[in-house]
């Protein structure tokens, strides 16, 4: 479904700090699988997930998703294919505060030109499902880091993404969140979607809600099994 | 076109949402911003309808009218003048005037007096302007005393009150029997004021006042656009004048807006990325941006317009009415007839809502095109 070849990402090209984040990655990445990325900070995995997840683009190499070049593409067909294909979960969950839960969810619908009664109904039903309807109306500021994660996700699955890609999802989040997340992405994978994630907590990576794991250093794939 | 109204709508949703987060913010400057509408809409409307209301006032004056001047002042018509004027070819209808001011130490103020060559009023009677019948107290069948300059007493009997609606221009005046008038000024007989003529072709008008300068050259022909034109320069000079003292305000309310609306704190920035990583693309942050500066400037503009309308029109624009009418002890009053300028109703649209909305873009542009991954990476 997405295949990488020899992708190179430089930081600062042609400056006195120039940083190679990603060096020479090759991948291929399956459909309706949980992928998992893993290695310590500064191994590039939250680079290669801005990559895939068409957040920006690579220095050299080529990246294709189900079967096109998305490497050239101009931003403004980038953001559409980003708003359509996929969905983001970030570690800081990046929500908008002084909105509520539902106009959080909302907002990557706003330039799809969808009809803001089925917006809005799908963005009940998706908060309904994340066992979140009763803190819909609530600001996301008055919520818990499990609540925000879980409206973070419906947000992310609010224009109905193939792929799901998710930032470091355990980082602020205890054992118990942390397992509920996990049961989450396995009933994604379930309906059909992909999930892209990193993470370098075991939990995860030991999780067999996890298909497979893609170890990196220095922006380098070491392991892949 | 349903997908694009779909999208602003989802925009405006948005706008509106993220506007009511910083509710004080935002309702002190909508405050600020409509009143400042409301004060340059007010005096707009407002001396503009007092030009259309001298126009329409004006529009029965005579078209000449000629005074005789002796060392640069204005003197009496002396006899034989009409006679003169009357061989003047183009000349239609000619009258002495008399009209002459009075200065009642009752209330400290000038009234106007003066004999109608119509006629019309019994001896021993006045028809007045409506602020005198205010200020005197006076009515109809009430008698009323005056001291004429050589300080004999006369006494007059209110026949009638002026109508309200001449009220711009009649507010103090005294219409009087012509031998009252002559007999309280003690105005020699066959001298006038000044003389009223009436020209049958209004193209020849300014040939004919260059022939009464030439037939009377000590007098001086004063014509009704003349007239007009220095109502108008009146008006719009007092205009400028309310204009000038709240200048001040107006830089400062300018500053303000600039500094709120062109100011983008971290806080907003990362809102952009956020919105930019989410699947918004440049274009929409910048729409949404938009949506914000108008939904606040033209929401200020309107409710701004529409106090301004409701205070000249309705409430007889009390809070300029001192500077904008004038300085008379014998304020005219008068409902103005509701009349909007279309070019004075743009220029004041242009100047408050595209400057605004404007200043709003400037510093989006910049946050806008920032890389979506920089999410990510903070």
């Amino acid at each position: 479904m997405i295949e990488l070849i020899e992708v190179r990402k430089a930081f600062n090209q042609g400056k006195h700090n120039e940083f190679w984040a990603l060096d020479g990655i090759n991948l291929n990445i399956e459909a309706h699988r949980v992928t998992a990325l893993c290695g310590p900070s500064g191994s590039g995995k939250t680079t290669l997930l801005t990559l895939i997840g068409c957040l920006a683009r690579p220095t050299s190499g080529r990246a294709r998703f189900k079967g096109e070049d998305i490497s050239g593409l101009p931003e403004r067909f980038l953001t559409q294919l980003r708003r359509r294909s996929f969905g983001f979960v970030f570690q800081q969950f990046n929500l908008i505060r002084g909105l509520s839960a539902e106009e959080n969810v909302m907002l990557p619908a706003a330039p799809s030109g969808l009809p803001q009664q089925v917006v809005r109904a799908r963005a009940a039903m998706l908060l309904d499902r994340l066992r979140l309807a009763h803190r819909r109306t609530a600001r996301v500021e008055w919520l818990s880091g499990g609540e925000q994660q879980r409206v973070a996700i419906a947000r992310a699955l609010i224009n109905d993404p193939e792929v799901l890609i998710a930032d470091e999802p355990t980082a602020n989040l205890d054992t118990t969140l942390a397992r509920e997340f996990l049961a989450i992405l396995e009933s994604f994978a379930g309906e059909g979607r992909t999930v892209i994630l990193s993470s370098h907590d075991p939990l995860v990576i030991q999780s067999a809600a996890v298909h497979r794991v893609i170890n990196m250093r220095d922006g380098r794939i070491v392991d892949d099994n | 076109m349903n997908i694009w109204i779909e999208q602003q709508r989802a925009l405006i949703d948005f706008t509106l949402a993220s506007l009511a987060r910083r509710k004080a913010r935002n309702l002190g400057l909508l405050a600020v911003y409509t009143l400042l509408v409301f004060v340059l809409a007010s005096v707009a409307l407002f001396s503009h309808a007092l030009r259309h209301e001298a126009t329409r006032v004006l529009a029965d004056a005579p078209e000449i009218v000629l005074q005789r001047m002796v060392a640069g002042r204005h003197d009496l018509i002396p006899p034989g003048y009409l006679e003169k004027i009357g061989r003047i070819r183009g000349v239609q209808k000619m009258e002495g005037r008399l009209w002459g001011y009075y200065y009642d130490p009752v209330i400290k103020a000038n009234y106007t007096f003066m004999a109608p060559s119509a006629g019309g009023i019994e001896r021993g009677t006045i028809v007045i302007g409506a602020a005198l019948e205010r200020v005197r107290g006076l009515a109809q069948e009430t008698g009323i005393s005056f001291r004429a300059y050589s300080g004999k007493l006369y006494s007059f009997v209110v026949a009638d009150i002026l109508p309200h609606d001449s009220e711009l221009v009649s507010a103090d005046l005294v219409l009087m029997h012509e031998d009252d008038f002559r007999a309280f000024f003690a105005f020699p007989a066959g001298h006038y004021t000044d003389i009223a003529l009436a020209v049958a072709n209004p193209q020849e008008v300014r040939n004919i006042a260059a022939k009464l300068a030439d037939a009377l050259p000590d007098s001086r022909p004063i014509l009704r656009e003349e007239m007009l034109r220095t109502y108008a320069s009146i008006f719009s000079w007092r205009e400028g004048i309310v204009l000038a003292i709240l200048s001040g305000a107006i830089l400062a309310f300018v500053i303000l807006a600039w500094d709120k609306a062109a100011g983008l704190s971290a806080e907003e920035k990362r809102e952009i990325g956020i919105l930019k990583a989410i699947g918004w693309e440049t274009g929409d942050v910048i729409r949404m941006k938009i949506w914000e500066g108008v939904l606040i400037s033209l929401t200020a503009f309107l409710v701004g317009y529409v106090a301004a309308y409701l205070h000249v029109f309705r409430a007889g624009g009390v809070l300029f009415e001192p500077v904008l009418k004038g300085w008379a002890v014998l304020y005219p009053r008068f409902q103005l007839a509701p009349e909007i300028d279309g070019l004075a109703v743009a220029t004041l649209f242009f100047f408050t809502v595209v400057p605004y909305t404007a200043a709003v873009l400037v510093p989006i542009w910049r946050a806008a095109t920032t890389d979506p991954d920089a999410v990510m990476r903070s």
